[in-house]
């Protein structure tokens, strides 16, 4: 199996599904000449022209509405807004159409799209482009979201996105962009959208990630492993809408004690959310209140000082150990 | 260095059939007696059918609506001069388009007495988009739409609507400059009817015609006595071609008014004067037609009773259809749940059963 990067991984899938339904386009600015900024859509203008792959203009809401509009017709577009930071300029269109036409036509009408977006700091990056923003897309009925955490189900989610009926915020945890490599299958792998991934089985206690969240996770998890023998469950939950409850309730049963990390602020957010399932379903099962490891509830700080902001894997072992020893 | 001019543009208006019902016989599209006879029904028809819903709304039999009286002779002759495969992306007071492009006069009191029933069309080719509340938002839906269209090869065009207070509205400039961009086949069309609620044309923008608007984005734009049928069918008949060839889009600006109030729950006595409404109705455009009609020959006292009768009658059994126990029983309390996802969605199962409990507990609320 030929190794690859997160960019590699979501360029072959693009690539691939390109290669199978003449319906899929990719639109957005600098997607085409450029290859996208960060080159994740690099090599498909050459390949398939620019009728398939579209240099916009620059606008957010104008990428959306025009992808909306080519969804409507019965192609699939996958179009890009540059940072999930600029992505707010096309909400007006995400809510009022992308999420609400197939409800409010009872099905006449759908849009299978995808809006990707790099998401998330530890990049050293410019202002606006280091937001964690998950849950402000998950909130809204009719709209799905998927944060990938590495190359392979990055490239299987992605492709279950783009053959999904409904529209896709694809959101990519820009900092495991070129941060690793893993092994990518060449023939075609697709993971279901709304299903969450036991990586580790265990029976101490669960903890409960995704997107770039999963390296300090998986760290700070091996390393109170080894220092206290400790089993832990590892959930990555790859898709945040449809959130996969189950597999989080099912698992916490199990172990009786949760730890979730999670980059966006406090409040409002999915880890929320994570814990208001768990206590629907399986409060009586645990040892310990269910900890979280968050942002906090600030203006996502500039670069100089995200290392404080973002949970680090010392931060993760340490709410591991509070919780293990409540 | 001299200063010099760098770009120069002009604005032709059309107007066709004047105010009397007088035709410029060099303009004239020379339409049938039947083509005539036909988009006068469809007016007249829109117009009957907004009359009626205003008194339901007044009675408490409907909710609150757009009422879309004066500005038939917009929509109509552009849905009639539409192919079946057009895409028709209509904004809210294009209630004769509508009518025209197939839709059930009933759909229109289902989607304004609170049902998305309104919404569902009689067959999935309309190629009609529902109603939009939100303003502006059509014109990159158009965008797209042609986009499409050409990338399929078919030969279709998507032609939406927007107000003059959509023109200040993001997205009407940037599906304008999308589509001119892209040369997409499409006809964008302003219902310019003077006022945004309380907001009259020249607080919107000091922009001496809203079709230069266009012109900014490269798109051919021409402004039309939105008022006048005729003006109106010259107009998208030579929009609809330039697309068709692969010319690109165009701008249509509409002169028009709006005659009645923004919405049901609005009071323009608040912001007009009675002597500009009394104007306005003068210019509006059925008693134009009407006399243009009966100048022509093919109109009489006879033929409008028959109409009116007729209307009647189409108009009383779209009331019956909507106010239809049997109809409103098929309407599931718990559709909402139905169609948020088009995949299984246990979590949203769960709520519906507990939406079904609560409703049955309080005695059912449908």
């Amino acid at each position: 199996m030929p190794k690859m990067n997160m960019v590699q991984a979501i360029n072959m899938a693009l690539r691939q599904e390109m290669e199978k339904d003449k319906d899929v386009l990719v639109l957005g600015q600098d997607v085409a000449r450029d290859g996208g900024v960060f080159r994740l859509t690099d090599g498909l203008l050459d390949q398939f022209g620019k009728e398939r792959v579209i240099d916009t203009p620059l606008a957010e809401s104008g990428i959306i509405g025009t992808s909306i509009g080519m969804a409507m017709a019965g192609l699939r577009p996958v179009c890009e807004m540059q940072f999930s930071g600029f992505s707010y300029l096309m909400m007006g269109q995400f809510e009022a159409h992308a999420t609400r036409l197939r409800s409010r036509t009872h099905g006449q009408i759908t849009l299978p799209m995808v809006i990707r977006m790099p998401y998330g700091g530890g990049v050293r990056a410019l202002e606006h482009h280091s937001e964690s923003r998950e849950a402000t897309y998950a909130h809204l009925p009719g709209s799905k979201v998927v944060t990938p955490s590495g190359p392979r189900n990055a490239r299987a989610l992605l492709i279950a996105a783009i053959r999904d009926p409904d529209p896709v915020v694809f959101m990519e945890p820009k900092h495991s962009y070129r941060a690793f490599r893993e092994e990518v299958p060449e023939e075609e792998e697709v993971m279901p959208l709304g299903k969450a991934q036991v990586v580790q089985e265990g029976t101490d206690l669960t903890l409960v990630s995704w997107g770039a969240m999963m390296r300090p996770a998986l760290k700070a998890a091996a390393e109170i492993e080894k220092a206290r023998g400790t089993s832990i469950e590892i959930i990555d939950m790859l898709t945040i809408s449809p959130l996969d409850g189950d597999t989080v309730v099912e698992s916490v049963r199990k172990t009786g004690r949760c730890v979730v990390v999670q980059e966006a602020p406090r409040s409002y957010g999915v880890s929320s959310e994570i814990i208001a399932r768990i206590n629907d379903k399986a409060l009586m099962y645990l040892e310990a209140p269910v900890k979280r490891l968050t942002g906090y509830d600030v203006v996502t700080p500039y670069f100089g000082r995200e290392k404080s902001y973002i949970p680090t894997a010392p931060r993760v072992a340490r709410g591991i150990e509070e919780t293990l020893d409540f | 260095m001299p200063k010099k001019s760098v770009a120069k543009f002009s604005v032709p208006h059309i107007q066709v059939l004047d105010e009397t019902g007088k035709v410029d016989a060099k303009l004239d599209p020379k339409l049938s007696d039947e083509q005539l006879l036909e988009m006068h029904r469809w007016m007249r028809l829109a117009r009957a059918l907004d009359e009626r819903m205003l008194k339901l709304q007044r009675q408490g039999r409907l909710g609150t609506f757009p009422p879309c009286t004066g500005q038939e002779a917009t929509s109509v002759p552009i849905a009639l001069a539409m192919q079946k495969n057009d895409w028709f992306a209509g904004a809210f007071r294009e209630l004769g388009g509508r009518l025209v492009r197939g839709e059930p006069l009933s759909n229109t009191l289902f989607y304004y007495n609170g049902w998305e029933e309104g919404n569902v069309l009689p067959s999935d080719d309309l190629r009609m988009l529902p109603i939009s509340v939100v303003i502006g938002c059509q014109f990159p839906h158009a965008a797209g739409l042609a986009y499409a269209a050409r990338y399929k090869g078919e030969d279709a065009v998507a032609v939406a609507f927007i107000g003059d207070g959509g023109t200040s509205e993001g997205d009407f400039h940037e599906g304008l400059n999308f589509a001119a961009a892209w040369q997409a086949p499409a006809v964008f069309v302003c219902q310019n009817n003077q006022w945004a609620i309380s907001i009259p044309r020249c607080d919107q923008t000091p922009s001496e015609t809203l079709a230069q608007k266009g012109i900014a984005y490269g798109i051919p734009s021409v402004q039309v006595d939105g008022n006048d049928p005729l003006a109106v069918h010259v107009a998208i008949t030579e929009a609809l071609d330039r697309a068709r060839k692969g010319e690109g889009p165009t701008f249509i600006e509409a002169v028009t008014y709006r005659l009645m109030m923004h919405t049901t729950a609005d009071d323009p006595k608040k912001y007009r004067t009675e002597e500009e409404e009394k104007r306005a109705w003068e210019l509006e455009p059925l008693i134009r037609f009407d006399k243009y009609l009966r100048e022509k020959g093919i109109w009489d006292d006879k033929k409008e009773e028959a109409l009116a009768a007729e209307l009647k009658a189409e108009v009383d059994q779209a009331v019956a259809d909507f106010e239809n126990a049997e109809t409103m029983a098929g309407f599931a309390p718990d559709a909402p749940f139905d169609h948020v996802y088009g995949t299984e969605h246990p979590y949203i199962e769960e709520q519906r059963r507990d939406y079904l409990e609560n409703m049955k507990k309080e005695g059912g609320h449908a």
